[in-house]
Formats: structure tokens, C-alpha cells, sequence
């Protein structure tokens, strides 16, 4: 029986102050760190205009990953393209790197099913997963079909810190363990389950300690630092890729937005919490280190931030000029052929949609 | 009727090659025939649940799978019916083809979650970018004088939800072509074994590989005086029922429903339309039972056939009793027949 370590030490490259804990691995190039930083820039450009959208009724109920890019960052820079990813719903970094374009995202969240229809080279990965934790037990089938078919690939599943309350994730966290499955969960440990605080959801010291239980490995990274968890991925990626097994990743960060655009998380938390949590943000540390070894500069930002809002604008005209889906497709994917049962409601639809002036 | 109480030895088929002889078999010797075939014909298929590889199965459903195709192809899980349903979804949407066996229907509620938020959902809501081609067994229903939570038939949950196909087989020979068939269907399909039927009944089939529709009704006797509809174990007590019927100059009409979703209304229509009268007999409780969805669509759709009421003869809306009183819930061929009668008096 194999019994792995205690937890180590929440991993930290760049403080929140933007200095050194040690030296950056070799892969962290100057070039890699413009890429990371450029990446969680133009998420948060997004992100804060999808909420802007949501405000002025151009969107549907939208989750906010403010305060989560580095985690979505670092993941997304690590998983290969032939990997599966498993998403909770923060996680539209991940989702941008591995080709699903801002406006697939918006249609999504718009309310439009195609916004799952993902492109060529995220045709594996699954869409959002709103039952919380459900994704978890997926990842372990993913992984379980890799694993039979003796494939060098993984599958990285997200969920957030009150998932792993859950049943699902202590059941597939099992099984990646007894199997050793070719599986990563990434614990976006936010502290806060909407209302419900990390200190009532369990009384483990740490989430990433959970994974002793599994028999598996089992990590606490600063999440707001995009190299902790850029570092400790890919090393779970490789991992999994030589056959050595699961990990489970605990990534330490902050909600800083509300839980969604439905949620005032004013009702429950204090003011000084969030300010504090805004001095740990991951962008603003990062451009203080990027500052300091001369690789950035005002007009760099400048033009930054130009790029982000342009690139971001076409995306939403793009989003906005979405043709209404057609009504069929309500009707068409339940199953691979539309059962002749349905005929008569799909005319039913038709008719109502008719009345009610459209085609 | 009598139950077999004695277990047959089975007869292993023949590597690769469909058998041009018939095999005796009951139900579950039948079962286990599809599935020895289903995995020999797909590298894709892959078996799992609890107990099912070393033991195969409690039921012995799955009984030398694991020796013939492995174990990266017969999995034992853990005890986990949520990661049995779970996993079964991460499998599927990577183009394998998982047959999940529940051990029985009482364990099944905990792989709800995963069936209707996830495996009748997948295709929808990618928009055909990814399906779920999984078959969930479980045996199901009373009549074995089983333990406590071992007895229910709870079939409707899974009717009730959009994206599941949901098929009861009642013989070996539909057992074994039905179960060909939905382990060859494209979408998530929830296979319910009338477990009191496993070594009730045998039948010569052939091994043949060969599929027997889904979405459809079987008619399984021609009648003239009004139709008897049923599935599961059901069938068999109705069979009887028409026997004595026609003892008395009754001549009734059997359909064994089989896909109990989607509905194949046009053959009970057609069938009501011939008889004018209908009775469907469910072990389930009534109360939105699969009986009372066909009632209504008999009501709607043949209306001005009807000579009286859909009559409905079904379990009470209590819990299925413990072993001792289970037979006073279930129906047996006495009670159809004289709900048949009694249909047939109406005005």
C-alpha cells in the first residue's frame, strides 16, 4: 500500500508584494511570464464586461472569475491539447486558452446551448458543470478510458472548495486512488461556497489533505500566484502522463467578485476581508515583478490594455450578432434521432413560435 | 407458475462465432449471452459495478467476462453507486461503451443525480459535440422474497425524464436481443431486469448477435375483447390471465410494452382501437405511475374506440411490503382476470 506525504507547504514563487520566494524554474521564461500576466489581464478585461453585459440585461446569470485568473492561467498553460478538461463554471481562462473563443463563452452564458459546442481543439473537453462536484466523478471516467486504453493523456478536473463537502469528489478522489487514474483536481479553494465560509465547509486543516485518505498526492499552492500553480499542474500533468497516478491540487485564492450576478456578497462578508484579499490579487504581483526585472513598462501596459478592450469589444458585437438558434435544435439532441414521439410537440413548438411572430 | 429454483450451468459461447444452434436459457443465462457477445463484437464495451468481475455479478449476470476480456474491461468498483453513474458519463463521452450494473433497483436513486442532470443531458447540451452511449442495468421488482429496499419497481423515475430510454425485457428473448440493442445504441439507456423472471422461464434463442428493436411494443397474443398491457414481470401473470380469459370465452389481447420511454402508442392505439377496451397492469404503485401515462395518452389518442374507461390494475400506494406480505401488493393471473371481467361488465 502505498502512503504518500503530508501536504507541503502552500508553494509560493512571487509573493503579493511582487518579490522572489526563491528562483523560478527554467520553463518560466521572461516570455512565458508576458504570456501569463497578457493572458490574466485580457480575462479580466472580460470577465468585468460580462458582468457589465448581465447589468444592462445582454446576458444571462453569469459567474465572475475576479480574482481567479492565475489559476485558470496557470492551468491552462500546462494542460496539453490532447488532455480533457473538466471545468466547474470559474474557469473561463482555461476555457480561452485551450481555444474556446470569448464569444462561444458569452453565447453560453447568454443562455444559447451552442456556447458547449467547443472547437476542434477542445472537442473533448466538457462544458460547464453547474451540479456542484458532479464533474469530479466524470474526470475519474475520463481518466478510467485513458487509463484502458493506455493512452499518455490526463484529465483535469476543477470544482471549487465547498465541492469537496461533496460525495462525488471523495468517491472519485477514491477510485483515481485504487486505479490510479490519470486525473488532476484542481481545488479552486475561493473560501466562500456563496454565503458559507471555507471554516464551515470542513474541519481539515487544509483541502489539500484530503487526498492522504485517497492514498493519492496532495498539494496547497498560492492560487494568486500564476507560477505556483503553473509549476505544480505541469507536475501533476507529467505525472499522470508517465502512468504515476492522480494528484490533487488545493489552490489557495479569493472570490473577490460576488458568487454570481445574482448574489450581493455584501449580505455576508466584511468589507476589510475583500480589501485585504485585493493587496493578494494575482495580476497586480505579477506586474510589480515583470516592473522590477525591467521586462515591463507604463506604455507596455498602455497598449495592453488597448489590445484587451479591442479584442474584447469584437467579441461581445460578435456575441450580440448571434442568429437565434433554431427552434428544431431544442428538439433535435436529445437523442441521436429524433423519436417520431416528438413530432407532435416539436409542431406544437413551431405553432407557438409562430404565433408569437418568429420563424 | 413455478420458479427454477436451480442455477443451470451456462453455456460459454463460442469465441467470435455466432452460434447456428439454439441454446435453453433462462433470463439470466440470456443476459449474460448478450453481453459475452456485445463485448466480443466491440473493443469499446467495457463492463463495471460492484461485484461484477471476480464474482460476476450476484446475480451472475456478468459471470466470465473478466476471464475472457480481462480486467481493464470488467471492472469491480468500489461501493459507489454515484461514481458507478459518474464514471459511466466520463467513459461514454470518450466513446467507450459502459454497461453499468446497479446491484438492485433499491441502490439505484443514488445514480439519479448523474442520469438526469448529466447522461440524458450530455448530447443536448453540447449540441451533438458529445453523447453518452451507457446502459445502466438493474434488477428490479418483487417476487424473490428479497431483504428490505431489494422489491421496488421505480421504473417511472427514469420515464420521467427527457434523453433516457428506459426498456424492461420479459423473456430471455427479449432480454437478450433488447440488451443487444441497447448496448449498441447511441444514447443512455436504463435496462431494468425483472429479477423474479432471471430463472423463471426458459427459452430456446439463438446466440446470434442479433438485436431486437427498441421503441417498440411486442404483441405477444392476438385478442379480440379488449387489450391486456403490461411489462416485467407483469407479462407473465397477464399471459396467464389470458389463458383463463379464454377458458371463458374471453379473448384478450397481450402487449409487453418493452421500451417503457419513449412510448410506442401507435401499436397499443391500433391494438385499443381493434378491442375498444384496455387494461395495464404495473407491480409499480399507481399513483404517476408509467400506467397512468398510457391511460391518459389512450384517452387522448383513441378516444372514440374506447367502449369504456382505460382501466388500471397496480401496485397500492404504500411501500412494497416486506417479504412476508409482498404478495398482497403484487398482482398475480386471478386479480387480471378479474379486472378484465369487470372491464368487460362496464357499461
Amino acid at each position: 500500500m502505498q502512503y504518500t506525504t503530508t501536504p507541503r507547504q502552500q508553494q509560493q514563487f512571487i509573493t503579493p508584494e511582487g518579490e522572489l520566494t526563491g528562483s523560478l524554474p527554467e520553463a518560466m521564461t521572461g516570455d512565458w511570464l508576458q504570456q501569463a500576466y497578457t493572458t490574466m489581464v485580457l480575462v479580466r478585461t472580460f470577465d468585468q464586461r460580462v458582468v457589465a453585459l448581465q447589468r444592462t440585461g445582454q446576458m444571462g446569470t453569469y459567474a465572475s472569475c475576479l480574482g481567479q485568473e492565475a489559476i485558470g492561467t496557470g492551468i491552462g498553460l500546462a494542460l496539453q491539447p490532447d488532455d480533457v478538461f473538466l471545468p466547474y463554471y470559474r474557469d473561463q481562462a482555461t476555457q480561452y486558452l485551450r481555444g474556446v473563443s470569448f464569444t462561444r463563452q458569452m453565447q453560453y452564458w447568454g443562455g444559447d446551448e451552442w456556447g458547449n459546442h467547443f472547437p476542434d481543439q477542445a472537442a473533448q473537453d466538457f462544458p460547464n458543470c453547474v451540479p456542484i462536484a458532479t464533474q469530479v466523478t466524470h474526470a475519474a471516467g475520463v481518466a478510467s478510458a485513458m487509463k484502458i486504453r493506455g493512452e499518455k493523456r490526463c484529465a483535469l478536473v476543477t470544482c471549487g472548495e465547498g465541492a469537496t463537502s461533496r460525495g462525488d469528489f471523495y468517491e472519485a478522489m477514491n477510485l483515481a486512488g485504487v486505479w490510479q487514474l490519470p486525473m488532476i483536481m484542481v481545488v479552486n479553494n475561493n473560501q466562500w461556497a456563496i454565503s458559507v465560509p471555507r471554516q464551515i465547509q470542513t474541519g481539515a486543516a487544509t483541502i489539500a489533505q484530503k487526498a492522504e485518505a485517497a492514498g493519492i498526492e496532495g498539494f496547497q499552492v498560492d492560487g494568486n500566484d500564476v507560477c505556483a500553480v503553473y509549476d505544480v499542474v505541469r507536475y501533476a500533468v507529467a505525472k499522470a502522463h508517465c502512468g504515476k497516478g492522480p494528484t490533487l491540487i488545493e489552490a489557495v485564492s479569493y472570490r473577490l467578485g460576488d458568487h454570481t450576478t445574482a448574489d450581493d456578497a455584501t449580505r455576508y462578508r466584511q468589507h476589510e476581508e475583500v480589501n485585504a484579499a485585493w493587496q493578494r490579487e494575482p495580476i497586480k504581483r505579477l506586474q510589480t515583478y515583470l516592473h522590477q526585472q525591467g521586462l515591463w513598462s507604463e506604455a507596455k501596459e498602455q497598449s495592453l490594455q488597448q489590445q484587451c478592450k479591442q479584442e474584447v469589444e469584437a467579441a461581445v458585437e460578435a456575441y450580440l450578432a448571434l442568429p437565434e438558434q433554431p427552434l428544431a435544435d431544442l428538439f433535435d439532441y436529445l437523442f441521436e434521432e429524433r423519436p417520431r414521439q416528438l413530432d407532435h410537440q416539436y409542431e406544437r413548438a413551431q405553432a407557438k413560435l409562430t404565433a408569437l411572430g418568429g420563424e | 407458475m413455478g420458479m427454477h429454483e436451480q442455477i443451470a450451468g451456462l453455456n460459454q459461447p463460442q469465441n467470435g462465432e455466432p452460434a447456428r444452434t439454439p441454446q435453453v436459457v433462462t433470463m439470466i443465462e440470456a443476459i449474460n449471452l448478450a453481453l459475452h457477445r456485445a463485448m466480443a463484437a466491440d473493443p469499446n464495451v467495457v463492463v463495471l459495478g460492484e461485484d461484477v468481475a471476480t464474482n460476476g455479478g450476484v446475480f451472475r449476470a456478468t459471470l466470465g467476462l473478466k476471464q475472457r476480456f480481462g480486467h481493464k474491461r470488467v471492472l469491480d468498483t468500489p461501493l459507489a453507486e454515484t461514481l458507478i453513474a459518474g464514471i459511466s458519463v466520463g467513459m461514454a463521452a470518450q466513446q467507450l461503451r459502459p454497461v453499468a450494473e446497479i446491484q438492485f433497483m433499491g441502490f439505484i436513486y443514488a445514480t439519479l443525480e448523474h442520469m438526469i442532470s448529466h447522461a440524458a443531458r450530455l448530447r443536448n447540451r453540447t449540441r451533438g459535440r458529445l453523447s453518452c452511449p451507457m446502459v445502466l442495468r438493474a434488477p428490479y421488482g418483487g417476487g424473490i422474497h428479497a431483504p428490505e429496499h431489494h422489491s421496488e419497481s421505480t421504473e417511472a423515475l427514469f420515464c420521467h425524464i427527457p434523453g433516457l430510454r428506459v426498456v424492461v425485457p420479459s423473456s430471455p428473448t427479449r432480454a437478450y436481443g433488447l440488451l443487444l440493442s441497447a448496448i449498441e445504441d447511441p444514447d443512455p439507456v436504463v435496462f431494468l431486469e425483472p429479477k423474479r423472471v432471471y430463472r423463471m422461464v426458459r427459452q430456446e434463442i439463438y446466440d446470434d448477435g442479433v438485436g431486437l428493436p427498441l421503441d417498440t411494443c411486442y404483441t405477444l397474443r392476438q385478442g379480440e375483447h379488449l387489450t391486456l398491457i403490461s411489462w416485467g414481470a407483469m407479462v407473465h401473470e397477464t399471459l396467464a390471465a389470458a389463458e383463463q380469459l379464454q377458458h371463458q370465452g374471453i379473448s384478450a389481447e397481450v402487449i409487453d410494452v418493452a421500451t417503457l420511454s419513449p412510448l410506442d402508442m401507435e401499436t397499443l392505439v391500433a391494438s385499443v382501437q381493434k378491442t375498444g377496451r384496455a387494461l395495464v397492469i404495473q407491480e409499480a404503485a399507481g399513483h404517476c405511475g408509467v400506467a397512468a401515462e398510457i391511460s391518459a395518452r389512450l384517452q387522448e389518442q383513441a378516444f372514440s374506440s374506447l367502449r369504456a374507461p382505460v382501466a388500471r390494475l397496480t401496485g397500492f400506494d404504500i411501500p412494497m411490503p416486506y417479504l412476508r406480505r409482498e404478495n398482497l401488493y403484487m398482482h398475480q393471473a386471478g386479480d387480471i382476470v378479474q379486472a378484465a371481467v369487470n372491464l368487460l361488465e362496464a357499461p
